[in-house]
This record gives C-alpha cells, sequence and structure tokens, in this order.
C-alpha cells in the first residue's frame, strides 16, 4: 500500500472541504457533517409530516368531511405516514446519530465508507422533494404508506409510482447507511476496544444495521412487483389476475415490522448513553443490554404476521406469531428495568435530556403493554384497524423515537455547536409535547376500542368529543415545536458557551473540541475502555491499570 | 482545553493514523462491506422466491395452464456460468503472480462465457410459451430470471472494466493491489450461487 494509492483513496481529505458553516451545505465525506445534514434534513422534513398531520386534526374535528375532499385527505394521510417514518425517524435516529457518533465510539476519524456516506445522505432530499412533490403534480399515493393493493393498483398510477420510486431511494439510503454502519463497528475499531466495551449505541446501531440489511431489500423488490402491476399489468397482487395480496402483506410486513425496531433501537441505544451520564451512574446490566438488543433483532425478523391476523391467517401461523411477539416483551422489559435501575439511587440532574428519557420510558412501557395485548388474536380482530392501533403505534414511533430525539439533541447539542441550549425553554418544551402527545393519542385508544376505524375522515357523531380533545392535543405538540425552534437557533448564535464536556461524560466524543475538529481529535485518538465508569471519583479512574470489567463491578 | 479525563493512547502520530486508516480503507473492509451488500442482495432474490413459493403452494392455476420449462437451455445456463467462476477465479491466480496478460485472457473469457448466458436467456425469452402478463407464474419468473440477468449484465460490465483496469503492470489491477478484481470476482460467484438455487427453485421444483 503505497502513497499514491492513499492519496486517490476515499479516506478522508480534509483539505478540499470548505471550512466554516458553508460546509454543512456541501457534499462532505465528513461524518459529522453528513449527521447534522441528516438532521436539519430530518427535522424539516418533521415539520411538513407535522403540518399534514395537522391538517389531518384539524379534518378530524367535526365528524363530516368539511375540510378536506376525500381525496385529498387519503393524500395527506399517506404523506404524513411516509414522510414521518421514512424523511424523519429513520433517517434522524438511524442516519444523523448514527454517522456523528459511531466513528467517535469506535474510535475513527471517519466512516468506514465516507463517500457511499454521503451518497446515502444526498439521496434522501431528492426522494424527500420527489414525495412531497407529487401532492402538487399530479396527487400523491392514496393508499396509505402501507400501499396494500389492490388498492395501490386500482387508484391513479402516476402519485403511486412517485411513491414507489421516493421510497425506492429511501430504501437504498437506508442500506447504504447499514452497510456503512456494520463495517465501521465491525472492522474499524480501535486496536484494544472489545466489543464488549463499546458504548451501547453501538451495539443498537449494529443490530438496526442488522435489520436494515435483512428486510430492506425485501420491500425493495416488492415495491418492484407492484410498480410491475401498475405499469406494466402483471399480476402478482391483482386478484384478478390470479395474483394473491396476501402474499403483498408477507413480504411488505417482512419489512414494516423490522422497520418499528429500525426506528426504535437506535432510541433505546441514545437513552443508553444519555441516563448514565445525568445519573451519574454506570449502565446497569451491559451484558444483557446487549443480549437483549440481539434478542430484539432476531425476534423482530419472526413476527411479522401479527399484522395479518385478519387477512386470513391459518391457525397454526396466528400462534406462532402471537408467541413471539408476546417474547418481544422480554428483552424489551430487561431493557426497562435496565434504564430504571440505571437511575435509582444516582444523582439525577433533571435538564431536558433526562425529561424527555423519562417521558420516553413513560410513554414508551404503554406503547408496549397495549403492544402485547394487541399480539393477542381476539383482541387484535376487535380492535383491528382502528384508533386503538394509530395510538398504540404513535406512543411507540413519537412516544418512544421521537422523545428520545429531542432528548439526544439537548444532549449533544454543546457537541454539536459549542454552545448549551436554555434550559428553562427546553424544559417548557419537554412539559409541552408530553402533555400534548398524551392528550392526543391517550384519548384514541378509547376511541379505538369504541370502534372508530382509522383512515377516515367521516366518522360517528358519538366520537365528537374525543376527536376533538385529541385535536387539541395535536394542537399543543405543534405548539411545542416553537421555543424548540427559537431555542436551536437563538442558542446557536449566542449560547452559553459549552466547553469541551459540559455533562462530564467518560463516552469519547466528549474527549475533544466542541465542535469537534474534522479528524475528530486534534492529537491522538483516545481509548476509552470504559464509556460508564461513572459511580468512581473520575481521577480515581486509572484504565492502563485495571481492565473495564472490574470497573463496571465497582461503580456502584 | 486538555481534558483530564482518562484515557490511554496507543498510537503517537496522527498522520501515520490516519495513513493507517486509509490504508485499512483499501483492505478488508471494502471486501467486507461488498460482503454486508451481497446479504442485502440475497435478501432481495428471497423475497422474490418466497413470494414465487407461496403462489406455488396457494395459488394453483387451472388445469392446462401450466406450462413444462424446458430444461435444455437453462441448463447449458448453468454450466456456463459455474466455467466462468472457475475462469475468474484463474484470473484472480494470474494477476496474484504478476501475470497481467493471462489475467486478461482470463477475464475476456469470463466475460464471454457471460454474454453468452445472457443470449441463452434472451433466447429463451423468445421461445417461452409464455409472455410477462399471461398469468402469475409467467410474471414471477420474468421478475426473477429478469433481475438475475441485470445482474449477469452489471457483472459483465464489471469485468470489463477490471480488463481495463488490468491494461498493464501500472494499471488499477496490480499483484500488490487487486481489490477491484477481488470485488469483481465476490459479486461474480454470488450472482453464480443465486442462479443455481433460482435454477432449482424455478426449473426443477
Amino acid at each position: 500500500m503505497t502513497a499514491t494509492i492513499a492519496s486517490r483513496g476515499t479516506g478522508p481529505r480534509p483539505r478540499l472541504q470548505p471550512t466554516g458553516w458553508l460546509r454543512y451545505f456541501s457534499f462532505s465525506v465528513d461524518h459529522k457533517v453528513i449527521g447534522l445534514q441528516y438532521l436539519v434534513c430530518g427535522f424539516v422534513f418533521y415539520l411538513v409530516g407535522g403540518a399534514l398531520a395537522g391538517a389531518i386534526r384539524t379534518e378530524l374535528i367535526s365528524p363530516v368531511a368539511d375540510f378536506m375532499a376525500r381525496d385529498v385527505y387519503n393524500q395527506v394521510l399517506t404523506l404524513h405516514g411516509t414522510v414521518m417514518i421514512f424523511l424523519w425517524i429513520v433517517p434522524v435516529v438511524n442516519g444523523a446519530f448514527g454517522n456523528y457518533l459511531i466513528p467517535f465510539y469506535v474510535g475513527a476519524r471517519d466512516m468506514a465508507f465516507p463517500r457511499l456516506n454521503a451518497v446515502a445522505f444526498w439521496l434522501i432530499p431528492p426522494a424527500g422533494l420527489l414525495l412531497v412533490a407529487s401532492y402538487f403534480i399530479t396527487g400523491a399515493a392514496q393508499s396509505g404508506w402501507t400501499a396494500y393493493p389492490p388498492l395501490s393498483v386500482t387508484t391513479p398510477a402516476t402519485g403511486q409510482i412517485i411513491w414507489i420510486l421516493s421510497v425506492l431511494l429511501l430504501g437504498g439510503s437506508s442500506i447504504f447507511g447499514g452497510i456503512n454502519f456494520i463495517a465501521t463497528i465491525l472492522k474499524l475499531r480501535q486496536p484494544g476496544l472489545k466489543l464488549m466495551q463499546m458504548p451501547m449505541y453501538c451495539w443498537a446501531m449494529l443490530g438496526t444495521s442488522i435489520l436494515v440489511i435483512a428486510s430492506t431489500p425485501v420491500l425493495a423488490g416488492t415495491l418492484v412487483l407492484l410498480s410491475f402491476d401498475i405499469v406494466a399489468h402483471t399480476g402478482f397482487f391483482n386478484p384478478a389476475l390470479g395474483g394473491n395480496v396476501v402474499v403483498y402483506q408477507h413480504l411488505f410486513w417482512f419489512y414494516s415490522h423490522p422497520a418499528v425496531y429500525i426506528m426504535v433501537l437506535p432510541a433505546f441505544g441514545l437513552v443508553s448513553e444519555i441516563l448514565p451520564v445525568h445519573a451519574r451512574k454506570p449502565l446497569f446490566g451491559y451484558v444483557t443490554m446487549v443480549y437483549s438488543i440481539m434478542g430484539i433483532v432476531v425476534l423482530g425478523l419472526i413476527v411479522w404476521a401479527h399484522h395479518m391476523f385478519t387477512s386470513g391467517t391459518p391457525p397454526w401461523m396466528r400462534l406462532f406469531f402471537t408467541i413471539a411477539t408476546t417474547f418481544i416483551a422480554v428483552p424489551t422489559g430487561i431493557k426497562f428495568f435496565n434504564w430504571l435501575a440505571t437511575l435509582w439511587g444516582g444523582r439525577i440532574s433533571l435538564n431536558s435530556a433526562v425529561l424527555f428519557s423519562c417521558g420516553f420510558i413513560v410513554n414508551f412501557v404503554l406503547g408496549g403493554i397495549t403492544g402485547v395485548a394487541l399480539a393477542q388474536v381476539p383482541f387484535d380482530i376487535h380492535v383491528h384497524d382502528t384508533y386503538f392501533v394509530v395510538a398504540h403505534f404513535h406512543y411507540i414511533v413519537f412516544g418512544g423515537s421521537v422523545f428520545i430525539i429531542f432528548a439526544s439533541v439537548y444532549h449533544w447539542y454543546p457537541k454539536f455547536t459549542g454552545r448549551m441550549l436554555n434550559e428553562d425553554l427546553g424544559r417548557f418544551h419537554c412539559m409541552l409535547t408530553f402533555i400534548g402527545f398524551n392528550l392526543c393519542f391517550g384519548p384514541q385508544h378509547w376511541l379505538g376500542l369504541n370502534g372508530m376505524p382509522r383512515r377516515v375522515s367521516e366518522y360517528d357523531p358519538q366520537f365528537t368529543l374525543i376527536n376533538q380533545i385529541s385535536s387539541v392535543g395535536a394542537l399543543l405538540m405543534a405548539i411545542s415545536t416553537l421555543p424548540f425552534l427559537w431555542n436551536v437557533i437563538q442558542s446557536a448564535i449566542s449560547g452559553k458557551i459549552a466547553g469541551d464536556n459540559p455533562w462530564n461524560a467518560l463516552t469519547p466524543e466528549w474527549l475533544t473540541s466542541s465542535p469537534p475538529p474534522v479528524q475528530n481529535w486534534a492529537g491522538e485518538t483516545p481509548l476509552v475502555e470504559e464509556p460508564y465508569g461513572y459511580g468512581v471519583p473520575i481521577n480515581a479512574i486509572d484504565l492502563s491499570a485495571t481492565s473495564g470489567r472490574d470497573l463496571w463491578r465497582s461503580g456502584k | 482545553m486538555t481534558s483530564t479525563l482518562p484515557v490511554q493512547s496507543k498510537s503517537a502520530d496522527v498522520k501515520e493514523q490516519v495513513e493507517k486508516q486509509i490504508n485499512k480503507a483499501h483492505g478488508d473492509h471494502r471486501i467486507f462491506g461488498l460482503a454486508i451488500f451481497l446479504t442485502a442482495d440475497a435478501m432481495t432474490f428471497a423475497g422474490f422466491f418466497a413470494a414465487y413459493l407461496t403462489f406455488k403452494a396457494v395459488n394453483p392455476l387451472p388445469e392446462g395452464t401450466i406450462y413444462e420449462l424446458e430444461l435444455l437451455l437453462p441448463t447449458l445456463n448453468t454450466v456456463l456460468l459455474l466455467v466462468s467462476s472457475a475462469t475468474f477465479h484463474s484470473a484472480g491466480q494470474a494477476i496474484r503472480n504478476s501475470n497481467h496478460g493471462r489475467c486478461r485472457l482470463w477475464l475476456l473469457v469470463t466475460a464471454a462465457l457471460g454474454i453468452a448466458f445472457l443470449t441463452s436467456q434472451m433466447f429463451e425469452y423468445f421461445t417461452l410459451p409464455f409472455g410477462l402478463t399471461d398469468n402469475l407464474y409467467a410474471s414471477t419468473f420474468f421478475a426473477a430470471t429478469g433481475f438475475h440477468g441485470l445482474h449477469v449484465t452489471l457483472g459483465t460490465l464489471m469485468i470489463f472494466i477490471v480488463w481495463w483496469q488490468a491494461r498493464e503492470a501500472g494499471g488499477r489491477v496490480t499483484a500488490n493491489n487487486h481489490f477491484p478484481l477481488e470485488a469483481a470476482e465476490l459479486y461474480w460467484h454470488f450472482v453464480d450461487g443465486i442462479w443455481v438455487v433460482l435454477f432449482v427453485i424455478f426449473y426443477l421444483l
């Protein structure tokens, strides 16, 4: 390997990058720049998806369809789901924080494939624009984010084809990201850093990337078949031509159930990084946390058919998928008890990051419990396609992932910008989001149990009051975005200077300047063998004298 | 600001470390990344195969509409691809022995076998008694074999690129740096392996 090869290689080339804020608008290969590009781009789409959700809740204030025409309502509903899942949560919990943190955590100066990384990000804005623009060009897809045939085959084709193209681009982005994460974590680890010494987020991203690699291509293949059905009039999923719609559901949910774990596993990893720092305690039960992540990965791949209990699945299949789905509660429960044990007896500072994390724990437990309920066939048949499912799903992805995205922004903002966020505004944001969220989605359990179907713009007048309460909650959530937006913009300009390590954290990204230099560390790469060595006085830790494993035992 | 936190450094020179990492980027982890990508690709095929097997199990077509597939051409195709794997391996051996001329010869033989495969498959498509939109089996058959044919086409293009890169001793593909060739070879073996599975599922079952 000679210098000639190295100089035209894919490695980081700091000299060619623009400096200052301009580099955040450039085709950079720096993982930190790409991570923040993911974050900001995702947040823009969060506002788009939120505006669509606002339109939905406005329509549902009254029991008749008066705000939007029905096909417009269907388009808005489809766009809301697609934008929020594929353009906000998946890119942000994986792409943004993964790209920003993983190279730090494994002690690398960039991701394994920096250019592929940039490609993975730059697929997202065009795909998102394509998706949103389809509403204005010819009318967006109308068949929901699941795009079930025969509805997706019989509704106007142009919007559906644009939807498929957009999701294929985003799936490609996801796969490229997954390849990069696995290669970075397994191959670029610093010599001396063992797998069982990595920060928990690395494990979460490893598990997530395995899910992405295993399931996203199946969705891509399925959507290609679906587009053949629409364009070339083949009969894969068209019953009129002998096709089988249930096969579409199998293939679709083989991706889209793991997609739930693609959205929440990174959140699990992030909260495992946030809680020990602010509770000043080691992460409780590191080894069980690792095994529970891998357990969720394995179980997550074999539970998809619980979405299809009403699709005529045979009894053995129902039994198998009920048991498998219920078993996911075990590793998830282990993680929750570990987080509670991490907090137990700690010196917790109740800042915004911790408040959002605690909100996450409460919401996710509620969502998890209704999830176990939904895994039971009789109950599932009762509430299938009702607002109970909507409530459950939003408790998982909004109450889980989005709360953790906000917690992570509050936690890592000093590292991103070198300035602190305003804590009072942050706590206000958290309270408003928590109240608004529970006001919006809590009552929807009741709606579902009493039989209000989802995806409708007109409903029985007896549900009016609950829907109005729900809409008020949605309004609160919309308002809660304003202090956050003001906070991140204002603090970037004139926030308090943070210093390198405002939280006295031990994970390696805090051992460099804020914001970090292009090569991550100005000097040598630190080797942190013990990322959770809290509980002993900081100066008393001598990593050269003791192994990481002993420290875990010594820490409280 | 210098950190007082417990850190332990391994390497002294940053420049050396960066260099090492860049060199590492040209070594094992690129093949590793490609292997992960091929795993993802295999999952796409697995989706097609699962769909086909499910259609076959639960959607029996009326009597008389199931066509018997001719086995002659696909068996020939299987042999072509298996031989091409061997010739590609020979190309790899040749470059490891710094024999550029032989490497390029074997690459051309492999590409010729790939093109022969595509021609034969095209011929098969035109002689089949059913079309893309005739029925479910036909649609899935064309989707899976067509997707595989796309892979063979891309693989053949890769071979020509590698062939071009191995033109002379000073090219990109040398005895010390044959990553492009190794990557194309791994890809080609993968495509062959997928064909064997596809052949069993679509033609023999």
